[in-house]
């Protein structure tokens, strides 16, 4: 069956770059120049810019790919009606088109100027977001983001093989820390915004099992989550710098999550223990990644 | 609801892909440019390329 679409205007260049989700592609690009400054090797500026410039093309590119596929979705969610696909700003097919070319320019352009390793990862990468969170996990299980949040977790495994051509431990130890971070960092989020998954039919924890069961996850998942995080020190892959920052750092991110693992809601709840979790869990990711770089560069 | 007007519309077409024409000649510009030091750099560092 064919639906009818107006005929749009051509998108404003803006449009297109809200499409690539700037704001998310911030920590994707942190996180990926993190894992390559943590490599032992240098790499040659431009060569390192290239890779770093790579990941966020194909971090823009899952972006476009995933706001295509989901725009009925967003057009439910007050966050995400604005968005150029549902606020009817912009052509889908012009959407798909943009996504597609500037993921396949993305890894090719990754294969030929930096390593074939780091290119295989990043395809890996964005067929993960696009196929496996977004079109199958997403409308179809509570543990979307459980599974999805490995998207996520490989920019700094993409930042390190960019840099050796190799995979080790330690990025290995960084994809794990990323993907135990990124449930009871979307799951705080989801509890404040419930109504708005509920809505769009999004079978988000807090809307299928319940807030009790949502609040008992994220307790449970920074359990392992402060174990990786911590884990590179003792292991002697990192420096007292990095391991101390971890300490304090996760610590302080257990003691809010422990605070949304035993609250209860009550009628006009501003859930102000569930935006404080996941506003630190952003500036904590930031942070540690910003930690193990300076514990490799000046410790 | 409104009738649009074909003269507004035509001028905003123009406007946006005289927009959309500038920024993708900026972005093959440097596209330009980063190939030529990416080309130097693998020459320097002696990589095949």
């Amino acid at each position: 069956m064919t639906s009818a679409t107006p005929l749009l205007p051509p998108a404003h260049w803006r449009d297109f770059l809200a499409l690539t989700k700037p704001r998310v592609m911030t920590l994707v690009v942190f996180t990926g120049l993190c894992g390559m400054l943590a490599a032992p090797t240098s790499v040659h500026p431009v060569i390192g810019f290239t890779a770093i410039l790579c990941i966020a093309l194909g971090a823009g590119a899952a972006g476009a790919l995933n706001q295509w596929y989901e725009s009925d979705i967003d057009a439910v969610m007050r966050r995400t009606q604005k968005r150029p696909l549902p606020d009817g700003r912009m052509d889908r097919q012009a959407a798909l088109h943009f996504g597609v070319g500037l993921g396949a320019f993305s890894v090719l352009f990754m294969g030929f100027a930096v390593n074939a390793v780091a290119a295989a990862i990043l395809t890996v990468s964005i067929l993960f977001y696009v196929l496996i969170y977004t079109v199958w996990l997403k409308r179809r299980t509570p543990q979307n983001i459980v599974i999805g949040g490995a998207a996520g977790a490989f920019p700094p495994l993409i930042g390190w093989a960019a840099a050796t051509g190799d995979i080790a431990l330690l990025p290995v130890l960084l994809f794990l820390f990323v993907f135990l971070w990124t449930p009871p960092h979307f799951w705080a989020l989801a509890l404040f915004m419930k109504s708005d998954y509920a809505a769009a039919g999004v079978p988000m924890l807090p809307v299928v099992s319940g807030e009790r069961t949502t609040r008992t996850q994220i307790g449970l998942y920074t359990i392992p989550m402060a174990a990786v995080a911590i884990l590179p020190w003792p292991l002697g892959l990192t420096g007292a710098i990095y391991g101390i920052a971890a300490v304090l750092l996760t610590g302080w991110f257990a003691l809010l999550a422990i605070r949304v693992a035993k609250r209860t809601t009550h009628a006009d709840d501003a859930m102000k223990p569930e935006k404080a979790l996941f506003k630190y869990s952003i500036l904590y990711l930031f942070v540690m990644f910003g930690a193990l770089v300076v514990d490799r560069w000046f410790a | 609801m409104s009738i649009p007007d074909p003269v507004r519309e035509e001028d905003l077409i123009r406007s946006r892909q005289r927009g959309r024409a500038r920024v993708m000649a900026v972005l093959l510009g440097a596209f330009v440019i980063l190939v030529f030091a990416i080309s130097i750099a693998k020459i320097r560092a002696g990589m095949p390329h």
